[in-house]
């Protein structure tokens, strides 16, 4: 029997063996997988719509995106992800060739090519202090040398050439303590104002040539402002005061400052709550916004204000946009009982609507945060509006004459949690006539692709084979299929919108933004923290759909009030909604179902309580039933502790909450805070599958893995080389690995990195651990793996005792024993940094395992467990071989056909997400950052299914030819018979 | 003449080139601040024969990484890129380059010798004289098809079944005809004595047990 399963084995291997990474052909990309880009919350926009050439427009985002979108259709040109630290300040464009970007606090200025976004220059600014940064650039620049792109960053102005980025000059303020507000640039001389505290206001004019100061002028105004000041043209400053009463006007004339004020109270009649100065560039007017009304306001050159108009209900203004010498048009939104109008007005002429539209807009998106308007001339000569609109829920619209042309979903750049959910089950009822349309269409297609085989397909035939591949029909269903590989992928994202994408092809099945995570009076910054299967219906729960627990917080403060909310996974309805009374500091799915297959989940709060949800008497009698074997633990990397909690009794306020526990504290690690600090800490997926225990050695021996789902895996260096790489010495730097059991607090094993730092990226599965981390004195990454064993279990071995029943196989696993563990451990070089690891999950555990790296430049890399195995030797034996032991070598291959992400880059690459697909050989991987990635992968091949490309027309072809040789040779003996006979 | 002149200019080019390196490697210390250095180099990815991708169009998606995503700089379109206010040490510098392996520099910023950087690259621990970085291999992420051929169709399984067939249909009577008949008996007896074959006494490495 042994010998059956050996050979068995050794048969996978072979076929395993046959290709160690799983590859791709040329021809298969788009067949599995499928990549999304996208670009996340627009920031900043700027049209380029000249009449020749396309029409773009260059957007910078809240993920330090620089990128060019086609106005026509949204798509992308060119795009450019920053480094993580390099926030974009401005964006703005030079020379009717040139994208600038202002990014990292005003401290690096670089130009991309328009068309095809090739970086021309880049300069560093240098500056001695973080103050807020100003990008400039004069509109019209012709292209002489005198045009200057002004900077104002780090407490420095700089002017800089549009050419080569050279700096031309810098004057520091640095010395001066002034918050520098506005630069304003006029052909000879050039205006820096700013505040000095709150109340001086101070005035410097530079010579535009040679940065030389001309004058410096200031007022010191008799009571404090509330810092925000709007530059009205014609020099003059708009500011409030600190108890937002008065509107103060500062002038500016030939070197003189004086000011005006006036009583808010004194332009509007009832006037109740806080004004505040919207930021939009209107000439001549300036927008102050109370409550949620807006008063346009009219600066006339004597200092005089008026008030030009009120809008209520007002969403968002656009800056002016100035359509030929002196007319400026600018644009706002309104919301009037459900009903969305744009409006776009002129600056001078107030009396007349330019723009008047009415929107539909999905109220899925929330609400409107930013408008940026664009202008085109009609046939007629008239002047035609485009609006770029920036929603609540991130995602992007453009809107010409009252409708939507292209929209993108933004939301998803910022995927904050992932979590699966099955389709419906297909229901009965397939025609006979489509049945047999279908098997014709299914011979013609594999005709087709025998023609491919055997290279006789026309390069029209070429083309059908590839449409048929990838436009099956099949892959995007909307239901349950044979192998598992389609599912939903269901993402909250940071806009607090949850969607779900089917993993056929991507598109998105419904999404729905949650109203406990928008902002509203009380809920001023909602973030979104995690996502959970609620109800997965299984057995006798089948009728219902399964539903999706999402949690999110106001505000990023971990005391802030939580919420919860239910979401049917098929449909998207949100099926209930709870705001807590207590907050959020962890949440914990039981492995318990109730009847209705619900999943208990405790939440832990801040003071030390645990509730229980759903709250049913049901659910706190399964979790009565298994109260003393809850057991978790938690992690305080600032204090160096790790804690283990089990549940302790019922919470005691007025009344026994049956829903609430207190619980106690088990055991504690504290570690050494002058020589160790926690630096990432990893557990085992609760939801994975172990095929078998034993481990079959080469010398028909056998080992036990250690699998236990409490056990942690934690990394701290020393506190000096906590940091970067490139800030510690090999000597100052260590890293100490532990791998501890949450329940009894035992470290089963620790070990020590002499000279190595972090970060520390780490997956655990089954017994084994796998670490990147950096190793100074090699100047490399390093990854090690450790491989737990129990040797309490090694002697079962023996068929006698077996026979006598002494092994002690069937005593109960605690995890109160204290098994005696070995653990093996390697280390090999790694060539790249990375961002994330997992490992692919199957639904048997049976398939052997591939690690996913997602590198540093945003790729995914499968590398094979084969390769960390701590039994690797430099010169294996034949028997090792046999069983597939590599030789060792010092570092991990790079083999560049197992990049899973082929020659795509998941731009910004966050996490990487697999699941199981109902095929043991196959597992399905997400991978998401700026942009999506999904594919299939199968670690040992396809060994359970065909592959794709397997041929059913030669597999046909096959049949009938040995049917008529069968036939031919019957025909023939029968005659060679018969001729005997005669004989 | 032609191929002269095209020789001239190359040659200038390389000597253009080389005036150049000293240059881009050699770093100072930024005046105004003092807290960093400047780095300097430059990335270079030879045209590797007649490739559909032109260069271009690569460089603009190349990007340089310091110290495992602290600072992330582009390539202008000559190749050179630049980190400022870099503090004295050792640093580690990324090339993530779509279809090009870069092994990853060592780059040493020395504090007691302002204007002194030296750089290594880690893979092969080869010292750079110039900071060049150029690609240690290119990248083929697709498997390349195997164009048709008689044997792929034999060696697939149905190739195989094919084959086994039509030995058996048309060599196996030839065989049979030239055995003796008294010989095929005594094997035929002797192959009852022996029973019927197990599986497992066909298998190397069943003499052990």
């Amino acid at each position: 029997m042994a010998m059956a399963i050996r050979v068995f084995l050794s048969f996978l291997l072979f076929l395993s063996l046959t290709n160690l990474a799983s590859s791709l052909y040329e021809d298969q990309v788009g067949l599995m997988d499928w990549h999304q880009q996208y670009i996340g919350k627009v920031k900043h926009a700027v049209f380029h719509t000249q009449k020749t050439g396309r029409k773009r427009v260059l957007v910078s985002t809240e993920e330090n995106v620089v990128a060019s979108l086609d106005l026509r259709h949204g798509e992308i040109f060119w795009r450019h992800v920053l480094g993580t630290n390099d926030v974009v300040d401005g964006i703005d464009i030079a020379l009717g060739k040139y994208v600038i970007t202002l990014s990292s606090g005003g401290s690096i200025l670089r130009a991309w090519n328009l068309p095809d976004g090739q970086m021309v220059w880049e300069s560093s600014l240098q500056g001695s202090k973080a103050s807020k940064s100003i990008l400039n650039i004069p509109k019209n620049l012709k292209s002489d040398k005198d045009d200057l792109i002004l900077v104002f960053g780090k407490g420095c102005l700089h002017a800089i050439s549009s050419i080569d980025g050279e700096v031309l000059w810098k004057k520091d303020f640095a010395g001066e303590s002034i918050e520098v507000s506005h630069i304003i640039q006029s052909p000879e001389v050039i205006y820096v104002a700013g505040f000095v505290g709150s109340s001086k206001f101070y005035v410097y004019e530079l010579d535009a040539k040679s940065g030389e100061l001309l004058k410096n002028n200031h007022i010191a105004l008799p009571f404090r402002t509330s810092g925000e000041s709007l530059y009205v043209p014609d020099d003059k400053f708009l500011v409030l005061d600190d108890a937002r009463s008065k509107i103060v006007t500062i002038n500016i004339n030939n070197g003189d400052i004086n000011y005006n004020q006036k009583q808010i109270s004194d332009l509007v009649k009832d006037s109740s709550g806080q004004a505040v100065i919207l930021p939009s560039r209107l000439p001549g007017l300036s927008a102050l916004k109370i409550n949620s009304q807006v008063l346009l306001i009219k600066v006339t050159n004597e200092g005089e204000l008026a008030v030009v108009d009120k809008i209520d209900n007002t969403a968002a203004f656009s800056n002016a946009l100035s359509i030929s010498e002196d007319q400026h048009v600018f644009a706002f939104v309104q919301y009037e009982d459900n009903k969305i109008h744009l409006s776009i007005k002129d600056v001078n002429d107030w009396s007349r609507d330019l723009l008047k539209e009415n929107l539909v807009i999905d109220h899925q998106r929330g609400n409107i945060e930013k408008i940026f308007i664009n202008n085109y001339v009609r046939t007629d000569r008239s002047h035609g509006f485009r609006a770029l609109m920036v929603m609540e829920d991130h995602s992007l619209l453009l809107v010409q004459q009252g409708e939507i042309v292209w929209s993108r979903e933004d939301g998803l750049a910022s995927v904050v949690d992932v979590t699966t959910s099955e389709l419906p089950v297909e229901k009965e009822g397939v025609s006979v006539a489509k049945v047999e349309q279908n098997l014709f269409e299914w011979l013609k297609g594999h005709v087709l692709k025998l023609k491919g085989t055997l290279m006789i397909a026309s390069p029209e035939d070429k083309i059908a084979i590839q449409k048929l591949r990838l436009g099956s029909s099949e892959k995007s269903k909307m239901t349950r299929d044979h192998n598992g590989f389609r599912k939903l992928l269901i993402v909250l994202t940071r806009a607090g919108k949850v969607f779900a994408l089917h993993t056929g092809d991507g598109h998105i099945v419904w999404s729905i933004t949650l109203n406990t995570l928008r902002k509203s009076e009380d809920c001023e910054h909602p973030v979104g923290l995690n996502i959970y299967q609620w109800q997965v219906p299984h057995h006798h729960a089948l009728d219902e759909n399964p539903s999706i627990l999402v949690i999110g917080r106001c505000g990023p403060s971990l005391s802030a009030p939580t919420a919860l909310s239910f979401l049917d996974a098929y449909t998207g309805k949100e099926l209930n909604s709870l705001s807590l009374a207590h907050t959020v500091a962890r949440v914990i799915p039981l492995p318990y179902t109730d009847s209705t297959e619900q999943r208990l989940h405790l939440i832990i709060d801040f003071n030390k309580h645990a509730h229980l949800y759903p709250r049913t008497p049901e659910a706190s009698e399964i979790l009565k039933h298994e109260f003393s074997n809850i057991y978790w633990y938690s992690v305080e990397a600032d204090n160096g502790v790790i804690r283990g909690h089990a549940l302790k009794s019922n919470c005691i306020h007025e009344v026994v909450d049956e829903y609430c526990f207190v619980f106690r504290d088990l055991w504690s690690i504290v570690f050494p805070s002058e020589s160790e600090k926690i630096i990432a800490t990893v557990t085992r997926k609760s939801n994975e599958v172990v095929h078998t225990q034993a481990k079959v050695m080469t010398d028909h021996d056998v080992m036990y893995k250690y699998i236990s789902k409490n056990i942690l895996f934690v990394a701290n260096a020393a506190p000096k080389a906590s940091g970067d790489i490139g800030t510690a010495t090999p000597e100052e730097a260590l890293l100490v690995i532990y791998i501890i059991d949450t329940v009894t607090g035992r470290i089963l094993h620790r070990m020590t990195h002499q000279g190595c730092q972090g970060p520390v990226h780490a997956v655990f599965s089954e017994n084994w651990v796998v670490y990147h981390y950096f190793n100074l004195r090699a100047h490399r990454h390093e990854m090690s793996v450790i491989e737990v064993y129990d040797q309490s279990r090694a002697d079962n071995k023996d068929i006698w005792k077996f026979l006598l029943g002494k092994h002690n196989l069937t005593s109960p696993i605690s995890s109160y024993y204290r098994p005696e563990i070995s653990a093996k451990s390697q280390s090999y070089f790694f060539t790249h940094s990375v961002k994330a690891i997992e490992v692919t999950s199957t639904a048997k555990g049976i398939t052997s395992k591939q690690l996913l790296i997602g590198t540093i430049g945003d790729q995914v890399l499968a590398v094979d467990k084969r390769f960390l195995d701590p039994r690797r030797t430099l010169n294996p034996s034949q028997a090792e071989k046999e069983e597939g032991i590599i030789p060792l070598t010092d570092s991990l291959p790079i083999i560049s056909q197992s990049y899973i992400t082929h020659s795509l880059k998941v731009e910004g690459l966050r996490g990487i997400v697999t699941v199981p697909a109902k095929l043991e050989s196959t597992s399905l991987v997400f991978a998401y950052g700026v942009d999506l990635f999904f594919t299939q992968i199968a670690p040992s091949r396809t060994y359970d299914s065909l592959t794709e490309d397997f041929n059913y027309a030669l597999l046909l072809l096959t049949i009938v030819a040995l049917v008529a040789a069968l036939f031919i040779t019957y025909v023939l003996s029968e005659r060679k018979d018969l001729q005997e006979k005669w004989r | 003449m032609a191929s002269s002149t095209k020789s001239l200019l190359l040659f200038l080019f390389i000597q253009f080139c080389f005036s150049l390196l000293p240059s881009s490697f050699a770093q100072s210390p930024t005046p105004g601040s003092s807290d960093g250095y400047t780095i300097y180099g430059r990335v270079k990815i030879p045209s590797y024969g007649t490739k559909e991708f032109s260069l271009p169009a690569k460089v603009s998606n190349v990007k340089v990484i310091l110290n495992g995503g602290q600072r992330v700089s582009f390539l202008r379109p000559d190749g050179y890129f630049s980190f400022h206010n870099v503090p004295a040490g050792t640093h580690l510098i990324e090339v993530a380059a779509i279809g090009y392996f870069f092994s990853p520099v060592r780059v040493d910023v020395s504090a007691r010798n302002p204007g002194k950087i030296q750089a290594a690259l880690t893979e092969n621990r080869r010292g750079l004289s110039e900071f060049v970085l150029e690609p240690l291999k290119e990248e083929q992420y697709y498997e390349i098809r195997e164009p048709f051929s008689i044997m792929s169709i034999v060696k697939s399984p149905m190739g195989l079944m094919m084959g086994f067939m039509l030995i058996v249909v048309f060599l196996m009577p030839k065989l049979m005809e030239n055995m003796d008949p008294e010989e095929m008996k005594r094997a035929q007896e002797e192959m009852r004595n022996q029973g019927v074959p197990s599986l497992a006494s066909l298998l190397p490495g069943a003499a052990r047990n």
